[in-house]
């Protein structure tokens, strides 16, 4: 009996000791991956995480990588897709095997980027030639790179809101849910289907941050202030989701819904309208050409609110590339991030917008073109602290669960009124900003 | 791993120097090598037990005193600010709310493994086919089970299409609101885990030896009898393990309810909540905490109830 008690406690204080010394030493911070200068000379093999498992599988990415070593002859890129990327990358993040070439994961502080990251160069030089920069920013050395940029917008069906009798782009909300209405009187689509199952979807609303004001300000009005406030960004976002479920006007039974199913079903028409973002729409016309349909049936459309007449479109980077700082390959690794984000043609196949400042938008982006939409890109300055906030308040503005509760509270399946739900939002949010301050 | 072999070998040896002046020892190497074989044999049981078992658990008690996010290297030591919080959030423990269900569930449970047990314990016809038909939900993954009962409930799905067939034309969202959602899931619990009762009451039935039938049968005892007086005493030990199984299964219910409602619509359980403060808002640390908590509960629960319904001295059952 003794024996084992003292063997027990050996082993118990030896597991304490083991976990006291967790995660990654700090020996190569603030290495930097430099952008080679002979692209005949740079070799080794890189691995590359990516949350891409359709483009691993169907043999896309061998196709960049063919491409990308007619410039690179001596560079073997090899790719490793995860299929829950965020969970599985946060978890190798412990050791230093991580791949050379990752996406950021949500989950790293800014300040930590220079502890996991090789920096791709100076902010200043960098944003000449680069959107987005500012996402990566610390301390004036930028660490990851979007290869594409997305606007959040909804995906329509022309075919029905025309049937509706509507021409017009929607510009107030109360205007959008009037065309709603109209769809589910005058047609047999379902005007709005929130992806309330698949759970992400949902999330997406946070992104109509910015394009209600039409400021490139807005995420450090979220730091600073409260995201509830009377006629803030979000919400008016998610007043708009509250109206839109509480007057019927989505699917009958939002718990069991499919996402899978619900592409080919509004390219048929059955389903009127989706909030998604410019990164949907190749996946929608694919179901549309797959269910023998005119794939140029499915529309995009941005948020219902003006500022000065004009819509307002917010660009916003996808996940950042970034170059593993333990990585023995950083030169074929950065190569392989310059290659990917400037000549890869990945922004095209994806008809999402460009990385470069002066590369001409997609052409799915033509009517906001012709209506003259404005594009702008929100600050990122304040974008760890809202961070921050956001998890120490446990409201998760980017996470599924309060717009779920949300749209509960619209159909009457949880007790309250729309005002006490946000005001709750709201004093969470300024908790929690008082303690994040504080430290 | 060299710690145990280490230990063990100086065990052996203040043996082997406490015994020396005995007559005709045997050769010191021999007495070594027989005070360290039984380690040999335990070394691979115990190193899978201590790298899979111990030693996560010791990391999580280690965590729980942290503020840790999971993945930066920065770990503060914040000692029992964690627990405290835990203690002082009531919102934390509302969710123990939706475990009644799952209790409620497991009555049933039980009450209908006994009984499919206890038939199929005499002779009926087809009674290994229906062994198999009640045994199979156990063994399917429990992911593809919340797929495809995500398709049982869904509007117009096998389960409105089934009530159809009997003329009642549902029109009800079976996951909609928090009640019918919670008795949907715990429906689908009970569909998967009834299997597994069933195939432990039925071992324990079929180890009661047969002439005590046979002598009820001749001294004139029915069916109810038989299982009132013979059956219902013969399996208690297992009966009783069931129910600790049961109880602690309801307090960490997790993935069922994850995989078809990701804890919406009131839904949620501890588990759950534990995986979203560590996952989704980074508080690895307040996570680990609750783990401990609910791993306490669990344990104070079982010791409870060992003491309220202790096992007859003759046939305990040892329950590790």
């Amino acid at each position: 009996m003794n024996h084992r008690t003292t063997l027990a406690g050996t082993l118990l204080a030896g597991a304490l000791l083991a976990s006291g010394c967790t995660g990654t030493g700090g020996s190569s911070q603030g290495a930097d991956a430099k952008a080679p200068d002979d692209p005949k000379t740079v070799s080794g093999t890189i691995k590359v995480l990516t949350q891409r498992t359709d483009l691993v599988q169907d043999g896309t990415m061998k196709k960049y990588a063919a491409a990308f070593n007619k410039t690179y002859p001596k560079v073997k890129v090899e790719f490793e897709a995860l299929t829950n990327y965020e969970t599985e990358a946060k978890i190798r993040m412990n050791t230093e095997n991580y791949g050379d070439v990752l996406l950021i994961p949500a989950v790293i502080k800014k300040t930590d980027y220079p502890r996991f990251f090789a920096s791709l160069g100076t902010r200043a030089e960098r944003a000449k030639k680069y959107r987005f920069t500012d996402f990566t920013t610390v301390d004036g050395k930028v660490y990851g790179q979007s290869p594409i940029g997305v606007t959040p917008g909804f995906l329509y069906n022309k075919k029905v809101w025309q049937q509706a009798g509507v021409t017009q782009w929607p510009t107030t909300p109360a205007e959008f849910l009037t065309d709603l209405k109209a769809i589910k009187s005058r047609t047999d689509a379902t005007p709005y289907y929130t992806n309330f199952s698949a759970q992400w979807p949902l999330t997406s609303w946070t992104a109509v941050n910015g394009s209600v004001g039409c400021d490139t300000e807005a995420t450090t009005k979220l730091a600073d202030g409260d995201p509830w406030a009377k006629g803030a960004d979000l919400r008016v976002g998610d007043t708009l989701l509250y109206d839109i479920v509480h007057q019927g006007l989505i699917e009958k039974d939002p718990t069991t819904t499919n996402w899978e199913a619900s592409k080919p079903r509004l390219a048929k028409g059955q389903i009127a309208t989706e909030w998604l973002g410019t990164w949907a729409i190749v996946q929608f016309q694919d179901a549309a050409r797959q269910a023998g349909i005119d794939p140029d049936d499915i529309g995009f459309m941005p948020f219902p609110a003006q500022v000065g007449g004009k819509f307002c479109a917010v660009v916003g980077p996808d996940y950042n590339l970034a170059v593993n700082v333990h990585s023995p390959h950083k030169e074929a690794a950065r190569a392989w991030i310059d290659w990917f984000t400037d000549k890869s043609g990945y922004d095209k196949d994806n008809l999402a917008i460009s990385p470069l400042k002066d590369a001409p938008l997609p052409d799915v982006l033509k009517p906001y073109e012709d209506e003259g939409v404005k594009f702008i890109e929100v600050s990122d300055a304040k974008g760890a602290e809202v961070k921050a906030i956001d998890d120490q308040s446990e409201v998760g503005i980017n996470k599924p669960e309060y717009r779920q509760n949300l749209v509960d509270l619209a159909r009457g399946a949880r007790k309250g009124s729309l005002d006490s739900f946000l005001g709750d939002l709201s004093k969470k949010w300024a908790d929690a900003r008082k303690t994040v301050d504080s430290r | 791993m060299t710690d145990t072999t280490e230990k063990a070998a100086a065990t052996a040896a203040g043996a082997v120097a406490q015994a020396a002046p005995e007559p005709a020892p045997p050769p010191r190497t021999a007495r070594l090598w027989r005070g360290l074989t039984p380690w040999l044999f335990l070394i691979a049981p115990l190193a899978l037990l201590i790298t899979f078992t111990y030693a996560p658990i010791a990391n999580m008690i280690a965590y729980s005193f942290t503020d840790w996010d999971g993945v930066s290297p920065e770990l503060h030591y914040i000692g029992g600010q964690n627990y405290t919080e835990i203690f002082t959030r009531e919102d934390l423990f509302q969710v123990f709310f939706v475990s009644g269900y799952y209790l409620a569930a497991s009555v049933v449970q039980i009450v209908a493994a006994l009984y499919f047990a206890t038939i199929l314990s005499f002779n009926v016809r087809f009674r290994n086919f229906f062994k198999g038909v009640l045994f199979f939900p156990y063994l399917i993954n429990g992911v593809a089970i919340g797929f495809v009962f995500l398709y049982f409930f869904q509007d117009g799905g096998t389960l409105d299409a089934v009530l159809a067939l009997f003329g009642y034309h549902a029109d009800h969202a079976w996951l909609g609101t928090p009640a019918s959602a919670n008795v949907s899931l715990a429906g689908v619990s009970v569909w998967r885990y009834m299997g597994l009762n069933f195939v432990l009451f039925l071992g324990a039935i079929q180890s009661i030896p047969g002439e005590l039938y046979e002598a009820a049968e001749l001294d004139g005892a029915g069916r109810w009898h038989q299982f009132r007086y013979i059956i219902a005493p013969g399996i208690r030990p297992v009966l009783s393990l069931t129910v600790i199984l049961s109880i602690s299964g309801s307090l960490s219910v997790f993935e069922i309810p994850y995989i078809m409602t990701g804890g919406a619509t009131g839904t949620e359980t501890f588990v759950i909540q534990t995986i979203k403060l560590a996952f989704q808002f980074n508080k690895t640390g307040l996570a680990s905490a609750a783990a401990v908590v609910l791993l306490l509960i669990i344990l104070a629960v079982t010791w409870v109830q060992r003491r309220l319904v202790p096992d007859s001295a003759d046939n305990r059952m040892d329950l590790g």
